[in-house]
Formats: structure tokens, sequence, C-alpha cells
């Protein structure tokens, strides 16, 4: 696998804006993340963790800013790049099975006109395999739970092979065995040198989980390694006083 | 061939072509569009006939597909301009669909284009509409048409088979990995407006959402494989074709209004007698949990 050892920053966000109709939702974010780390958003409901991922990914429109991918824009290092929507954001009655949707993340390399070959469909099979869904294989995507729907959209995800990823809210509402499993691949994927961005909502896990933290309420609060960042005082600035609330819960 | 005949094979087409488009209609939930646009391509129609003062061919679908789009477009901004998307779907397509009847009314009143016509359609005219075709021969004006839409269908559909099925499932992965997503969801509204038209002549606006939405919503209670659907989707548009023509030769009443009536039959059998997601199957489910628990 051919990759860019000179380059020193994997993800540059500069000055990057966006707006849901005439709200603006992120205002002038800036940052740079090296290659080969593991970076969790984290950020209050509402402070666009989300809008963040698709509008670098030019999924949601900027109102102003650059974004680019190990050097280049997002148009050229599209296929470099492995997206993870959030499980909600599609219809799970559609009426395929789990080996089907792995596949549909070769759909890009089959390219137009030419349908998956037995080769691809191995590919999606092992992506299955190691995400520990290969007996699920051929079930209908609404017969599964859902950390093993969680798991078919990482696998897809995985049979990419890209160099960057980004994940939106992977663990949301997963059982501890799925959230293990996905732990261990992002895991992975960072020893492998790739680089991935996740949007996390649990703030208790966050130090185990990941090398860096991106504080982000509308803008970046604060961005770094997690024993920099993740301190009281930073995450009161992000949360306001919703945290307080959550520190009680806990 | 008789008279009959020509009649089944014309709506066994319509059933064919509607079948397939509604089922990407369906799992891309937008049953309401081709509400929509099998009523505004009635526009369509009239301006092309007020431009060309012809009224077959190929200016036809033109001006159909123009129309298709002009709706689809006109729904997509007022939505984005904060319109409710139903209530932007209401309020363009029954204007489009105003205006073509203003304008057949005041402008085209003597053509074969009436307001009565354009909504129950008349199949029952379509074998005398004929035109001659090499080898052929005398071949009705509305299958010549229909066919060529079904080909057309089929091709696309085949073509990009695996991009409709990931653009209708997950359309923000689809663009992610760079399918022009927007530009196959205009090729649609493209083929949901000539479908329309082309069934247009044979069923009228109202008759054809049924073929559209109805036996592609039954299919989608049969299978869990989108190939499956597919295939069940026009073998129910055909069925419904013929069992409508034959209630209406029996008890001597309108063929289209017959054949919508065949697809909501379909449908409710489907809806009770379905293997996985019929009523009774999800009855004997929910029984079958509660013994278990029971026992449990």
């Amino acid at each position: 696998m051919e990759r860019v050892s000179n380059m020193n920053e994997a993800i540059v966000v500069n000055r990057l804006s966006a707006a849901y109709r005439k709200t603006e939702v992120l205002s002038q974010v800036s940052f740079t993340v090296k290659p080969g780390t593991l970076t969790s958003i984290v950020g209050p409901n509402g402070a666009g963790k989300s809008t963040l991922i698709k509008s670098m990914l030019e999924l949601h429109p900027r109102t102003a800013g650059e974004v680019s991918f190990l050097g280049q824009p997002y148009q050229k290092a599209k296929k470099k790049i492995g997206y993870v929507p959030q499980r909600g954001s599609v219809d799970w009655d559609f009426p395929t099975d789990a080996l089907d949707v792995v596949l549909m993340g070769l759909y890009g390399k089959i390219g137009w006109l030419k349908l998956p070959r037995k080769s691809d469909r191995e590919q999606a099979m092992e992506a299955l395999r190691s995400m520990g869904m290969e007996q699920y294989a051929n079930r209908q995507i609404s017969q599964l739970s859902g950390g093993q729907q969680q798991r078919v959209f990482l696998a897809r995800a995985l049979v990419q092979d890209a160099e960057l990823y980004f994940l939106d809210e992977p663990l949301a509402g997963v059982d501890a065995a799925t959230e293990r499993i996905i732990m261990d691949t992002l895991q992975q994927l960072k020893n492998r040198g790739r680089t991935v961005m996740v949007v996390h909502h649990d703030l208790q896990t966050v130090e185990d989980y990941y090398d860096h933290v991106l504080l982000l309420n509308r803008t970046v609060v604060a961005h770094g390694p997690t024993d920099e960042v993740f301190t009281a005082e930073q995450l009161h600035r992000t949360y306001g006083g919703a945290l307080r609330w959550m520190r009680e819960k806990v | 061939m008789s008279y009959s005949a020509w009649i089944l094979l014309t709506a066994s087409l319509v059933g064919m072509s509607c079948g397939l488009v509604g089922v990407l209609l369906i799992l891309r939930r937008m049953a309401m569009m081709a509400d929509a646009i099998s009523h505004s391509v009635l526009l369509g129609i009239v301006v092309a006939y007020l431009v060309t003062l012809q009224l077959s061919g190929i200016h036809m679908f033109i001006g159909a597909i123009i129309a298709g789009l002009v709706t689809a477009l006109l729904v997509q901004s007022f939505h984005q301009l904060g319109v409710q998307q139903e209530a932007s779907i209401g309020i363009v397509f029954t204007t489009l669909f105003a205006i073509g009847v203003i304008l057949i009314s005041t402008k085209a009143g003597n053509a074969h284009l009436d307001i009565q016509h354009s909504l129950m359609g008349e199949i029952t005219f379509i074998p005398w509409n004929t035109v001659e075709l090499p080898f052929v021969g005398s071949v009705p004006m509305a299958v010549v048409s229909l066919s060529i839409v079904l080909l057309i269908v089929l091709l696309v559909l085949l073509l990009f088979y695996k991009e409709w099925k990931l653009t209708s499932f997950d359309p923000v992965f689809a663009a992610s990995i760079g399918i022009p997503v927007t530009l196959m969801h205009y090729i649609f509204m493209s083929l949901v407006s000539i479908t329309s038209v082309a069934a247009f002549d044979a069923v009228g606006a109202i008759m054809v959402v049924a073929m559209l939405i109805t036996p592609a919503s039954a299919a989608y209670l049969w299978t869990d494989k989108l190939p499956t659907m597919l295939v069940l989707s026009c073998s129910f548009g055909v069925a419904a074709a013929w069992i409508g023509y034959y209630v209406a030769v029996w008890l001597d009443t309108s063929i289209s209004g017959a054949m919508a009536f065949a697809t909501g039959i379909i449908f409710l059998i489907s809806f009770i007698a379905a293997p996985r997601y019929g009523i009774i199957a999800k009855h004997r489910r929910s029984r079958a949990s509660a013994a278990l628990t029971e026992h449990a």
C-alpha cells in the first residue's frame, strides 16, 4: 500500500463555517490532525459534531473555509476517505442483506456499468468475518440488532481500505460486545497508520479509547492529546452548565 | 391481433413500466412525487401541443420530461426555503395541473385533449389510433410508445442497478464515494415523467398513480430481496391489468378504473397473507412470542 510519508498533516481544516438554512452551526473551525491518530469529536447536543464531518466531506455545504486531506482537496482525496454515517440515517427495512450492504463499500472501486465479482464478495465476506458477523451475511438487515447493524456499517467502511476514516456516533445504542469489536478495529486501523476521527458521546470512555480529543461547541474549544485536553476545566468550557448535571448523574 | 388483445398488451406494458419505476419510488419514499408528476405532465403535454400543434410522438415526451423536472425542482426549492416537503408537493403539482386544465379549456379545446380523458384515460380507443411499422404492420400508437418507454426504463435500471440500489438505501454514503446522487435523482424523475406520460393515454393521471405505487407496495410485503421485488411488482402490475380488463368487460365499466381497483385487491391480499410482513404472519409471530414468554 502506497503511503504518503512526507506529509505532516493528515487533515487540515481552516476556518470552516457551515449553516442550516440561515442559522450558523459551525463558525471558524480550524484544526489539524496528524496521521496515525485516533481522535474523538466531543461536545454537547447541537454542537455541530455531525455537521463538522459532513461539511468536511462536502456532504453539507460550507459557508466558508477550506479542508485538505493528505495535502489534497476533498474531490481529489475522495477515494482515500471512508465514511460511516449514523445508523439511524438509513431505512433498515430496505430489501437487502448484510453482505450486500458491505459490498456497497466497493462500488466506488468496481466502477460504473459493472457488477461485483467473486473476489469482491470474498473481500466483503472477510470484512464481515473480522466484525464477527459472517454467520449473518445473508440475513435481511432489519433482522439484525442495532449493534450488528453498526458492525455491518463498519465492515462496509473497512472494504474501502481508506487512509482516513470518519465515523458518526458508531457506538450509539450498541451492545458491549459490539463496542469492544468496534474500538479494537479502530485501534488496529490506527496502528496501521490510518487516521480516524469519531463523533463520540460517552465522556467516561474518551480517555480509554482515544489518543486525541477535539472539544467542539460550534467552534473548536480545545484540541490535542487526550491527557492534555480532556480536563475538567476544558469540559466545563465545552459543555457549560450541562456538564454539572452529567457529573451529578454519574 | 384482436381488439382485446391490443388492450391487454397496452395495459400489460403499463403494468410493467409502472411496476419497475414504482419499486424505486417506494424504496426512495417518494410515492407522493409520483402523484405530483403524473398530474403536472398534463401541463407538459398541453404546452407541447400548443407549441407544435401535434398530439403524439416525441414532443409530448419532451414536454412531459420538462414538466416533471420542473415539478421536482420547484418542490425541492420550496422545501429548501422552509415549506414542508409534503405541502410543497401539494402546492406545486396542483398549480401546474390547474394551469394545464385552464390551457386545455381555453386554447386546446377542440383537440383530442380533454379533461375527462386526461384524468381517467381512455384505453378503449387505443387500438384505433394506429401507426404503420415496417415488418409488424399496423400497431396502436400507445403500444409503440409504451414499448419504447419500457425499454428505456429497463435499460436505465439495469445499467445502473447497483447505483440505484445504493442511492436509494444510503444516499449520504453514496455521495461520499462519489456517486452523483442529485443527477441520479433527476434522471429518476425523468423516468417517472416518461412512464407517466406513456401510461397517461391508457389509464389517465389518477390511475397511473395506482399502477405506480400499489403493485410495488404489495411486492415490498412479499420479499427481502430487491431483484425479487422488481419481478413481483411487474407481475402484480400485469396481473392487475388482466384482472381489471376482464372485470371491466364483465361489469361493463371503466377499464382503467377496474385495473386500479385490481391493484388495490392485490395489495389487500398481500397485506393480509404475505409470508413475513402480512398481518396473519405478524399475528402468529406475536402469539408465538407471547407463548414463549409464558413458558419462560
